[in-house]
């Protein structure tokens, strides 16, 4: 129990530094807002190696820390509808046949964004912000590839670890 | 990679191209005036050709939109990010600018008619004085 409790710590602490790293060194894509999402590395990789509710504490306890740290209490709102929603839909394709971590991530990085939208429509009562749809997309299922690449290349050695120190 | 995984991102990709396209030609018209909106609310409505700034003070946040031939754009923001202010010029029908989090929409119309507050106004507008503020 205590060595479940010490890996969600180190993970959420991986997650934590993702997401400060994205702060200082922000990957320009040209549009406002697009960010690569680097701390959805560790969720991904967590739904494949921990328990999916480990996964989802993991996801809630990182987006608010990382929001109070770095952000304010609208960018934990915009944060906690895209995470949540790409977690869930993550979840489901991963149990779907024939696709791979890559799918999952574009899945998971597409539903992000759609979920950020519907946020800020929200909060701006204006629906016409629904123009931002495709390049949101498109933006989506890029970052979500780059992310699959890079999580599937690590998830091998995060396995061999974890057999090592078995539960 | 499998072949679902591909087949997913290009049809994505493919959907969101089309979607572009399809805004490409629903902009294509110039408009002729600019709604401002905060928080789902009128703010106002400014033409497109006079040159103007439009200065927006809100409980949210201050905003400044300037109009210079037949563009608007947002010129000055006290937003955290600022992204309003690099969302460039626009002039075309239903384009936006949006401020997130000041809850800002400026909107390109190209209705027109319009409001009969508005022309009420546009007789004595100078410059820098809005057609019409309907709160």
């Amino acid at each position: 129990m205590s060595k479940r409790i010490a890996y969600c710590a180190i993970l959420i602490t991986l997650a934590m530094i993702f997401s400060y790293v994205e702060v200082l060194i922000p990957v320009n894509f040209g549009i406002p807002g697009v960010k690569i999402g680097l701390a959805n590395i560790v969720i991904l990789i967590g739904l494949y190696v921990i328990k999916i509710r480990e996964v989802l504490m993991i996801s809630v306890i990182r987006i608010i820390l990382s929001g109070v740290l770095f952000g304010n209490i609208m960018s934990i709102a915009y944060s906690m509808a895209g995470g949540m929603l790409s977690l869930v839909v993550m979840a489901i394709m991963k149990r779907c046949k024939g696709f791979s971590m890559n799918g999952v991530s574009i899945a998971g990085g597409v539903v992000h964004n759609i979920g950020q939208l519907i946020v800020a429509m929200l909060v701006i009562k204006n629906f016409r912000l629904v123009v931002y749809l495709p390049v949101l997309l498109i933006a989506g299922a890029v970052t979500g590839f780059l992310i699959g690449i890079l999580s599937s290349g690590i998830v091998p050695a995060v396995e061999r670890e974890m057999e090592k120190h078995t539960f | 990679m499998k072949k679902k995984d591909i087949i997913l991102g290009l049809t994505i990709i493919t959907v969101g191209l089309i979607l572009m396209l399809m805004m490409k030609v629903y902009h294509h018209s110039e408009g002729n005036r600019i709604v401002i909106e905060v928080n789902g609310k009128k703010y106002g409505t400014y033409s497109l050709d006079e040159n103007q700034e439009i200065n927006v003070d809100t409980e949210y946040g201050h905003n400044v939109i300037c109009i210079e031939a037949g563009k608007a754009y947002m010129k000055e923001a006290d937003c955290p990010d600022g992204y309003c202010m690099r969302q460039g010029k626009i002039s075309k029908k239903n384009q936006t600018i949006v401020c997130l989090p000041h809850k800002l929409v400026v909107e390109v119309n190209g209705e027109q008619h319009r409001t009969s507050k508005a022309s009420d106004n546009e007789n004595s507008a100078s410059d820098i004085v809005p057609d019409a503020v309907v709160k």
